[in-house]
């Protein structure tokens, strides 16, 4: 020790840099459904849990993005120094997670909560020897500063020559994949209850209904520049000119045949469609006064 | 949580005999995104899993699911499913997620679900469970903005006469049973519990335009309706071979009363005879004779499900075309100004 005392420096080992020394960057990116399971889980909790854990799963892509895509809860148990993970549990329902996908594997874990605290360092080292470098994801369902906080972490070792000291934990960017979400439609996950599921058409309309507010704000900005009252900007006007010059320029005539032939397409696909309704229901009438014979 | 649920359950089904009628399917958010993500990631394989949640009087709460590994046909991984169903159950049970079956889930191209296994499989269902569902959600869809998410159910008079095992016509008459009448739909609720709506509204971007929005206003459907228009043809062949079927045994049917007939006013004939020479007349009718062997009458399930197949595909076609009709003024006005 004496002579290893010249030598001794505080160590900052960042993990990625051990693991991938080209992307130094991590960025986790985190599907909507893993939110909706960390919810559901800790709605479910057993009466004396403070918190949630579960184990997150995903892939790791090849510029560094850790893709979080699914998870599950892991039981545990925590009291004011030691924390129980049920292991036996966490094994079996990792097997089973890998028989249907086995693309994805072990990233990290997530708790809830507003931070770190002093159990996270025991179960983030357990998870640590089940994959390099996990993740540790917190979702605050408690709303503790107003609002619900989704913040990922690394861990980085401090250590002293060879021993270790402390864990740091390291906030790292995260990106919400809100895009499958906004697919299904927000007002359906908004809202505690939705009657009924939109048809083809309603979403038609609403889009339509948005498309149009949408003009409307440009022209009443476009306008109210033009008049003097709003001072130019030339990044919007650029904006906008990029979007008027994204419609293809058609000669009306051009236009006019292309948008018929499309139509006269449409009408002939639902006239056959019609048609071959008409004849099944024809059919079953006469099937049924054939039986009648 | 879940043995309270199962007490209820239990004194549900003792108090009343008769279970009111399924009238909602009542789904999480949580389980719709489920099935999603796993019909998606493994289009265009269809996949399936299973549907956990409480059956609540007239209302049947979808609260989870989990997806069910590929299968393959060998014998031992059958066996490995079934395992990893009875694994996956408990260990659910264990996080207090609902574990009461309540159905399946299963992914389709083209809405072109209406086949003899899944009516199988859901018969398999219905036997261990009084009311089942089965959620279909058309990942081919998707990219049209649409949420093409299904619940069904086989009616009742549908079950009784699949059990019966018979589909010949005289049957299907006295029931005024017609191919309409397979399948049932449920209209389905989303419910979310009160944290995912708060996260939800937190998390909500702010843009006026969503992804959603950007699918529906695509305006090349025309693989979609190509795609369709081949599975129409498919289906229309399909149901020619089967109407070629019954003409078959319509033929053969009337050859046979033909054939009868004869031989009956032979018999008579030769009967008068005999009566004139005071000779006991011969029986009227001879069972070892082929000719009065009945011939058996082919299922009109088959053609049953391809009109289902087709009205479908017609439903999806006359949809679709009709958005067309809208993007198609749309991009004419947008041009106009």
């Amino acid at each position: 020790m004496a002579a290893a005392s010249e030598h001794t420096v505080l160590q900052f080992v960042a993990p990625s840099l051990t693991a991938s020394p080209t992307t130094p960057v991590l960025t986790a990116r985190i599907h909507p459904l893993v939110i909706f399971n960390v919810c559901d889980c800790f709605v479910r909790r057993p009466d004396s849990a403070e918190r949630v854990i579960g184990t997150l799963l995903g892939s790791i892509l090849p510029d560094g993005t850790v893709d979080i895509r699914n998870s599950y809860a892991v039981p545990h148990n925590e009291s004011s120094d030691q924390v129980a993970v049920d292991i036996d549990y966490h094994h079996n329902m990792l097997a089973s997670h890998l028989k249907v996908n086995p693309k994805e594997i072990i990233v990290g874990w997530y708790s809830t909560g507003a931070g770190v605290n002093g159990g996270s360092a025991l179960i983030h080292d357990f998870y640590a020897r089940e994959v390099t470098n996990p993740i540790h994801l917190t979702v605050d369902t408690g709303f503790t500063n107003g609002e619900g906080t989704i913040k990922a972490f690394v861990s980085s070792n401090l250590s002293l020559g060879d021993r270790q000291l402390a864990a740091q934990f390291q906030e790292i960017p995260v990106d919400l994949r809100m895009v499958e979400a906004e697919r299904l439609g927000f007002d359906l996950l908004k809202s505690t209850a939705v009657d009924k599921l939109p048809n083809d058409l309603e979403g038609m309309e609403l889009t339509m209904e948005r498309l149009l507010t949408l003009i409307n704000d440009v022209h009443k900005y476009v306008d109210s520049v033009v008049e003097g009252q709003t001072t130019p900007d030339n990044n919007i006007g650029r904006f906008i000119a990029d979007a008027i010059a994204s419609l293809p320029k058609l000669p009306p005539q051009v236009f006019d045949n292309l948008a018929n032939d499309s139509l006269q397409d449409q009408l002939l696909l639902l006239y056959l469609s019609s048609i071959t309704r008409t004849q099944l229901s024809l059919a079953e009438k006469l099937n049924t006064a054939a039986q009648m014979l | 949580m879940a043995t309270m649920a199962r007490s209820f359950l239990q004194a549900i089904s003792k108090d009343e005999a008769v279970a009111p009628p399924l009238r909602v399917v009542q789904i999480e958010g949580l389980a719709v995104l489920k099935i999603i993500k796993h019909c998606k990631e493994f289009a265009p394989t269809l996949v399936t899993g299973q549907l956990l949640g409480l059956d609540v009087g007239s209302v049947l709460e979808v609260t989870n699911c989990f997806p069910f590994p590929v299968r393959d046909d060998d014998e031992e991984i059958e066996a490995d499913g079934a395992n990893y169903q009875l694994e996956m159950m408990r260990c659910l049970r264990e996080v207090n997620v609902d574990n009461n079956t309540v159905g399946w889930y299963q992914s389709t191209v083209l809405g072109s679900y209406q086949t003899v296994e899944l009516i199988e499989t859901f018969m398999n269902y219905q036997e261990n469970i009084k009311r089942c569902v089965c959620i279909i959600y058309d990942p081919s869809k998707a990219d049209l903005g649409v949420l093409a998410l299904k619940a069904l159910k086989l009616s009742d008079s549908f079950m009784e006469l699949y059990r019966g095992g018979n589909f010949t016509g005289e049957k299907l008459r006295e029931k005024n049973f017609s191919w309409m009448d397979i399948f049932e739909e449920i209209p389905i609720k989303v419910s979310n519990s009160a944290l995912v709506s708060a996260f939800m509204t937190e998390l909500e971007t702010d843009t006026p335009v969503s992804q959603g929005d950007y699918d529906r206003l695509h305006s090349s459907t025309t693989p979609f309706l190509e795609n369709n228009m081949e599975f129409l043809i498919k289906c229309m062949d399909d149901l020619s071979m089967e109407q070629q079927k019954f003409q078959y045994y319509y033929r053969n049917l009337s050859r046979q009363q033909a054939q009868q007939q004869a031989w009956l006013q032979k018999r008579r004939t030769e009967n008068m005879a005999r009566k004139a020479t005071g000779e006991e007349p011969l029986p009227e009718e001879d069972p070892s004779n082929p000719i009065f062997k009945p011939i058996p009458e082919p299922s009109r399930l088959e053609s049953f499900l391809i009109t289902n197949q087709v009205s479908n595909f017609c439903g999806q076609i006359n949809g679709v075309a009709g958005q067309n009709f809208s993007r198609l003024y749309l991009t004419k006005a947008l041009h106009e100004n």
